[in-house]
């Protein structure tokens, strides 16, 4: 990277966050820190069993408590339900008839304190049938079996069947063909803040204040919830502790019910979810059972790959048509094969409900193939490296477009170089030849794992992106877009490539969180696709800004604005240097130029307009990206052959292809992070133990994450491929790192002791009856 | 119902603060309900996750697991307490310039760790900082740049000393 030209001024430096300073002073404002006159506090009802008919309500008791001031039940929101999809839409705010999970919110209070409305809920009488539950996915979908949503039949709440090339063919023609079963674990998004919403009625408008990383989609859900018109509601975004996907994305009970309750009480209404709420009722990452079968030739060419993948949806099915998608659409990158078929379902249960999650779908598949392919080169008796760099796309030159079995479109290619990268800053050649394996009751090994993931996201309906970049009179800049930063760094990447486009410093560059009344509508943090929608928007706004800023300058200097450029805070004549007017001066004849002037410049983003139709999910078939990122990993773990405790140690490596890291620092904290929390987490660590539909470990003491001394310390390669699509060449940074984390720390555990862990996370428990069993399997 | 409530003085961020509080009340609540210091952040609630984590007679401690009444005539810094005015404390000064924060609802614990890490040793190994830290939890940054971050911070502290 250091070696790398760097054109630009700000983009491509290591730049702080615009955010970072009231962060570390502990003054940026999350949604349980704001309060407002009047509040009340809110508490949802729950309901004791995972799949139950609701007879009878009584809030009557609750009701006349002292400090009560409203209760609402399922019923009192009309009968509206919401979904991803028009065929999905099974959820009801609270639950009405039935409820399908364990804890699912039933009714809600809203009190002048919390402990009353904690009480209150307590004495809401509500009579059940219990209905007999189902909970494992297979069982489900079993004729004869519970079901959990009447109209849909053994439970399926989505099935794909693609068939690419001819994959019994190519199983016929391979060398060595290998078939192995893969688990993926019930697993929490894991972020520290819980969701809190904040809602009030002002001016007979719907005001919303909540961490919610896609704002739009609430304001839509929220403008049909409440029978209103888009422009009588308003959603607020404050600071944001993370979303990585799933409740914060999407709504849940607290969000509809304090806007309800604001509305029956004329009062603010405020709920804060415990941590063990958020636990035991939001929204999880799928487990998925992927049965994978690989067929190599004796060099180890991958001739075809067959998955058959089943996953946990949950009580209702959220993004879980989206999710199966791409659980199997990615499958063909980033190594090159014709033939690939997969028949894959995603079931309803009585369990809490999965969603997506950064590395979405591709985290799974990923794992399953990565891992066996380590099993069968090993068979082979080729290095886990090599055969990947065997099989992986090549570098594409600029201006080639390579297409994958299921068109996926790839303009910019780094894989390879991301593996020898790493192959390279570990040392894993030298690590293999002179590195003792075993040292009494402690083994070492090391692991690798590379991928590709999309960015820029972009399924068909409201994908627009847009940004407003207004010139303020003393020459400071406020840029606005829909686009919400939950901790990624987005909202620093726009004020730089605003300050970039109009040559002026970060400090002259000031972002504001979302406010659905006032910024363009944009479809929200998910699929990577903030830096590539919202960059190029914010791009294509502050050049408008510019051109008008230039336009006022240019006849004040008595040139053409073609002669003119911003560099430095200056309106420069381009030939001669000499000539050049402050930026504060060309910003005041710019806004002063005639009566009622305002400098604004408007962007769009023009990637968005040609939509990825969900009816693609049928056939496999299409593009769902802009463009694509790529990554590689490799870790070291030692093993305890004793105790089966994994530990990764410090050594380890990274490199990411993201196109350009257009905030190197960002870069490396994201794919740092992405790699440990979502991907070498459930590769070790984390998993929900349940026991029919009820979280037994729903709190940060028992559902074990990964702390500052497991954390490997991963030497970093940036490798810039300038992808043709993205703005400034840019593609996703970190996606890719959640998903090569989990089989790089596996295959690890696998090189370190010969057992591969099909079930991860690597916990010691499994990993020690994998060892036993494997000595007295040798016996 | 105010005749349950006790007298509660103590120190925050230097200054004297005398309250009436329920003796149920954690110092969390206190801290974010009583005076506003929103920056102490509600995570767990089980003293695992560190979000809390404030910094109580100069050690690092969870605000969700101590009673407010437990403390008085006892010092107590927050968040807020840290930096001196505009001028950041040398390990938020390394982790704004490091890249270390990310969502930030985990770094004012962070910080809070790390300045009763600095105070009582000055002059950390990796694993001294791992050990202050192992009871915050991040759930984006990855703990390599808050760990980096606090190091070069110790560094700073020494060159000054």
């Amino acid at each position: 990277m250091e070696t790398h030209e760097n054109k630009y001024t700000i983009l491509g430096k290591r730049v702080p966050r615009v955010d970072a300073r009231l962060k570390v002073q502990g003054r940026a404002k999350y949604a349980a820190d704001y309060e407002m006159p009047g509040m009340l506090w809110g508490k949802i009802k729950r309901a004791p069993y995972a799949h139950a008919r609701i007879l009878s309500i009584d809030t009557s008791k609750a009701e006349k408590l002292p400090g009560v001031r409203g209760v609402v039940v399922g019923e009192d929101f009309g009968g509206f339900k919401w979904g991803w999809q028009g065929h999905t839409r099974d959820e009801t705010p609270l639950a009405v008839d039935k409820v399908r999970y364990l804890y699912e919110g039933v009714a809600a209070v809203a009190a002048i304190d919390k402990d009353i409305a904690e009480e209150a809920c307590d004495l809401i009488d509500i009579e059940y049938e219990e209905l007999p539950g189902v909970f494992d996915p297979f069982e489900a979908m079993e004729e004869g079996a519970p079901l959990v949503h009447e109209n849909k039949p053994r439970n399926i709440l989505v099935e794909y069947h693609w068939d690419f090339g001819n994959v019994d063919k190519a199983f016929d023609e391979s060398y060595l063909v290998k078939e192995e079963l893969f688990q993926t674990p019930r697993m929490a998004k894991g972020y520290i803040e819980p969701p809190s919403a904040l809602a009030w009625w002002e001016h007979d408008t719907l005001h919303y204040l909540g961490s919610k990383g896609s704002p739009y989609m609430l304001w839509r859900i929220f403008g049909r919830a409440f029978n209103l018109p888009l422009s009588k509601v308003r959603v607020i975004t404050p600071v944001i502790g993370c979303d990585f996907g799933g409740t914060k994305n999407d709504g849940h009970a607290l969000d509809f019910a304090a806007i309800l309750l604001a509305k029956k009480t004329g009062r603010p209404v405020k709920i804060v979810y415990t941590q063990w709420e958020e636990l035991t009722t939001c929204l999880r990452r799928h487990p998925m059972w992927m049965r994978t079968k690989i067929g190599l030739t004796r060099d180890g060419i991958i001739k075809g790959i067959y998955t058959n993948v089943v996953a946990d949806g949950g009580a209702y099915a959220r993004m879980s048509p989206v999710s199966m998608y791409l659980t199997n659409g990615f499958v063909t990158l980033p190594y090159k094969f014709d033939n690939f078929r997969t028949d894959s379902w995603n079931i309803y249960t009585n369990n809490p409900m999965s969603a997506a999650m950064r590395g979405h779908g591709m985290y799974h598949t990923r794992y399953a193939i990565d891992c066996l392919l380590d099993m069968m080169a090993r068979e082979l008796g080729i290095d886990p490296v090599e055969i990947r760099l065997k099989n992986c796309l090549d570098d594409i030159k600029a201006g080639e477009t390579y297409y994958t079995i299921n068109e996926l479109r790839v303009a910019s290619c780094g894989v390879k170089e991301c593996l020898t990268q790493s192959r390279d800053l570990f040392g894993w050649d030298d690590y293999h030849k002179n590195t003792k394996k075993v040292d009494g009751h402690m083994a070492k090994g090391a692991g690798v794992s590379c991928t590709g993931y999309l960015s820029g996201a972009r399924l068909t309906g409201h994908n627009s992106c847009s940004a407003l970049v207004r010139i303020n009179e003393d020459g400071s800049v406020n840029v606005q877009t829909g686009a919400t930063d939950v901790g990624m760094g987005s909202d620093t990447t726009m004020c730089m490539i605003a300050a970039e486009v109009l040559g002026i410093h970060m400090s002259d560059v000031e972002i504001k969180r979302v406010d659905t009344s006032y910024s363009y509508p944009d479809p929200g943090s998910y699929g990577s696709r903030v830096t590539i929608y919202a960059g190029e928007a914010t791009a294509r706004a502050a050049e408008d800004a510019k051109k008008q800023i230039l336009e006022a300058a240019a006849k004040e200097m008595g040139l053409f604005p073609e002669e003119l450029d911003i560099k430095d805070r200056k309106v420069i004549m381009k030939t001669d240097k000499s000539k050049f007017m402050p930026w504060l001066q060309a910003v005041r004849i710019a806004c002063y130029a005639s009566i009622g002037n305002i400098i604004v410049g408007r962007g769009v983003s023009r990637k968005g307009t040609q939509g990825f139709s969900p009816k693609a999910f049928e056939t496999g078939v299409g593009d769902v990206g802009t463009n694509y990122g790529f990554a590689a990993q490799i870790n070291e773990v030692e093993v305890d052959l004793e105790t089966g405790v994994v530990k990764c140690t410090e050594k380890s490596s990274m490199a990411d292809d993201c196109g350009f890291p257009l905030n190197p620092n960002t870069v490396e904290t994201q794919n740092i992070g992405g790699s440990l929390h979502q991907g070498i987490a459930p590769g070790l660590y984390v998993e929900f133990e349940m026991d029919k539909g009820s979280t037994l470990n729903p709190n940060f003491v028992d559902y074990k994450m990964p702390r500052a001394y497991e954390a490997p310390f991963p030497k970093f390669a940036h490798v810039i491929t300038h992808d043709p699509f993205g703005p400034y060449g840019v593609k996703e940074a970190s996606e890719a790192t959640s998903c090569t984390g989990g089989p790089a720390v596996v295959s690890a555990v696998y090189d370190a002791t010969g057992v591969m862990i099909k079930n991860m996370p690597a916990t010691p428990e499994k990993v020690w009856r994998a060892l036993k069993e494997k000595k007295e399997g040798k016996r | 119902m105010n005749d349950r409530l006790k007298d509660l003085k103590f120190k925050v961020n230097g200054r004297e603060v005398e309250l009436k509080i329920n003796p149920k009340m954690l110092l969390l609540d206190v801290l974010r309900d009583e005076l506003k210091l929103t920056g102490t952040r509600t995570g767990c609630e089980v003293s695992a996750c560190g979000a809390c984590t404030v910094n109580l007679d100069g050690k690092a401690v969870r605000a969700c697991s101590i009673l407010a009444i437990q403390l008085n005539g006892r010092d107590v810094v927050t968040i807020e307490g840290v930096a001196d005015g505009e001028k950041l404390h040398p390990v938020q000064e390394a982790m704004v310039n490091h890249g270390a924060i990310e969502c930030g609802f985990c770094t004012s614990g962070m910080v809070m760790s790390a300045r009763a890490l600095l105070l009582r040793n000055p002059k950390p190994t990796r694993d001294d900082i791992k050990k202050a830290i192992q009871g915050n939890l991040c759930a984006d940054s990855g703990y390599v740049k808050y760990v980096e971050a606090i190091e070069m911070a110790a560094d700073v502290l020494q060159e000054k000393r």
